[in-house]
């Protein structure tokens, strides 16, 4: 380990060698802040398959992920992606029509620069209200969070492409169609992959809340849960998976970048 | 296809009523099939404007401009453009920027590659197909640029100051290889340039644009075989009667540029 690698790790060892010592003495009640080695035991007990191995039962895969803490990140995982796809799903196409037809965009736009500006959280009265309970709004919600950053920056990369693009396309024949999905959209492709990337993280900041809310598991609900009975070691450990998670959708998503945008001259490393 | 470009009182003005532009001034002139034409003029005398009304991108304001008997009305892959700042796809592969106007026209799959693979050994991209162009330098960026056209075989090629960006070694290698490109097989070549040395060492005639608006102030041949020697007194003397031309209008240009009100 390098000398500033080391230094790096040494405030949060610390920090965490003072919490520990805190609430071992007892100066700070375990439940304002368990100690770090109960919320590492209570997060790694969470992790574990409720039953043992039974290969007559379930697949071996299926039974890794039995546990509460693995089943409720697939659920939440699996709600982010849902409503992720539904949200820009919709946004992509739209962003395209606007960002191309002065016509739509000046109809439109103003509608957007109203609507753009409500997070996604001031919905959940009208979501619950439209939807009930359960998934649908919570989907709803999700695809809302992502909906609006993927379709202003589709709408800006599309309105930026440079003209010399279009200019070079035209005098090599081509067509409408064939402008739109061979020129166009790559040419707007870092812009809409910039919202994508905001839009998934909007998205799982909106899974936990929407849990909270309106279901019966997945992470968000579960920290929620576990407050009714004042688990602060549940609580806490939930945050830690909820922030490895995010991590992870991150990460993926940047690395999807780098390999749609390898092109790209901004990614010049 | 024949491919002579004929221009008859060609007008371009730029916006309307007392603050418009005239670019274009009754421009008329003829080039007959296989001449390689240069425009050359000092900066803002229309060199761009007069191409991209050949190229079907700017319409006229007045008077017509025809390619082998056809008017021009739009942009066509007939009249293959090469623009200064290359435009090549930057998220297409060299090969598939080169593929692209056989795309466009419908070439059977084994057809346009063949053309490809043909183009790319001409131009000496045949290591480069599977780059982007973000990693090719300048030179190679414009050799794919000229593959891109010459894949569609056009019999007009329209050429904006394509080396104008290059270092003087790679920008006369790139002369070098236009030329041979065009002995093999005699396309009419407009070639815009502001760079007088190019022009004679390029061209069968060279048209010296004046400074707003822009008409032909003198239609030069250049009577020279080639390879022409920058160097020999011949060159030199056409150089002289050339430089002088321009420069005249280089002093109207800076004239107007002076006392021309801020604009930005
Ligand atoms: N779209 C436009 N709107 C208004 N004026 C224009 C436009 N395009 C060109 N002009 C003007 O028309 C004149 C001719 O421009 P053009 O681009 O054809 O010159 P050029 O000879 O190609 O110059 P350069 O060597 O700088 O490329 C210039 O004075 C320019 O300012
Ligand atoms: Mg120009």
């Amino acid at each position: 380990m390098t000398l500033s690698s080391f230094r790096g790790v040494l405030v949060p060892l610390g920090l965490l060698l003072l919490w520990e010592v805190l609430s071992r003495t007892g100066a700070v009640s375990p439940v304002v802040l368990p100690p770090p080695s109960a919320v590492a035991v209570k997060w790694w007990a969470g992790l574990q398959p409720a039953l043992p191995y039974d290969p007559g039962q379930e697949s071996y895969l299926s039974w890794l992920f039995s546990g509460e803490m693995p089943h409720d990140a697939v659920s939440s995982l699996g709600r982010v992606l849902a409503g992720f796809a539904l949200g820009a799903g919709l946004a992509v196409p739209i962003g395209l029509m606007l960002g191309t037809s002065d016509g739509l965009y000046s109809l439109f736009n103003p509608l957007l620069q109203v609507l753009r500006p409500i997070p996604p959280i001031a919905y959940i009265p009208l979501a619950i209200v439209w939807f009930g309970l359960g998934n649908p709004p919570a989907l709803f919600l999700i695809a809302l969070g992502t909906f609006f950053p993927v379709l202003v920056n589709t709408i800006a990369g599309v309105r930026q492409v440079d003209s010399i693009y279009i200019r070079a396309a035209r005098n090599l024949g081509a067509g409408r169609w064939t402008m739109f999905r061979r020129v166009i959209l790559p040419a707007a492709s870092p812009f809409v992959l910039a919202g994508m990337r905001i839009g998934i993280g909007t998205a799982f900041i909106v899974v936990i809340v929407a849990e909270m809310i309106a279901v019966s598991d997945g992470l968000g609900y579960r920290i929620l849960e576990a407050r009714e009975y004042m688990w602060s070691d549940k609580i806490i450990g939930g945050m830690l998976t909820i922030g490895i998670l995010g991590l992870i959708i991150d990460g993926a998503m940047s690395r999807l970048n780098d390999h749609l945008l390898r092109w790209h001259r901004g990614l010049e490393r | 296809m024949s491919a002579e470009i004929v221009v008859t009182n060609a007008v371009k003005v730029f916006g309307s009523g007392a603050a418009g532009v005239p670019a274009l001034q009754d421009i008329t002139a003829t080039v007959p099939e296989g001449q390689f034409l240069c425009l050359l003029g000092p900066s803002g005398c229309g060199k761009s404007t007069l191409l991209n009304a050949m190229a079907g991108f700017t319409p006229l304001s007045a008077g017509t401009i025809s390619v082998g008997g056809r008017p021009v009305r739009e942009p066509g892959p007939d009249r293959g453009m090469v623009f200064q700042e290359y435009a090549l796809f930057p998220w297409m592969s060299v090969e598939d920027n080169i593929r692209f106007g056989l795309d466009v026209k419908g070439v059977p799959k084994a057809q346009a590659e063949a053309t490809v693979a043909r183009i790319t050994d001409k131009l000496g991209l045949a290591d480069f197909r599977t780059r982007y162009p973000k990693d090719l330098s300048g030179g190679m960026r414009q050799r794919v640029a000229i593959a891109r056209i010459l894949a569609l075989d056009p019999p007009v090629m329209l050429m904006d100051e394509p080396f104008g960006a290059l270092d003087a070694l790679t920008r006369r290698t790139l002369q070098d290889e236009l030329l041979r490109i065009w002995a093999e097989d005699r396309k009419t070549i407009v070639f815009v340039t502001h760079s007088i040395e190019e022009a004679i060492y390029l061209a069968d005639r060279i048209l010296v644009m004046t400074y707003r608006p822009g008409r032909i102030k003198r239609d030069v041949t250049v009577p020279m075989p080639r390879p022409r020697d920058p160097a020999s007194a011949e060159f030199n003397a056409i150089k002289r009667e050339l430089g002088q031309l321009v420069m005249e209008e280089q002093a109207r240009f800076t004239d107007a540029e002076l006392h021309a009100p801020a604009v930005d």
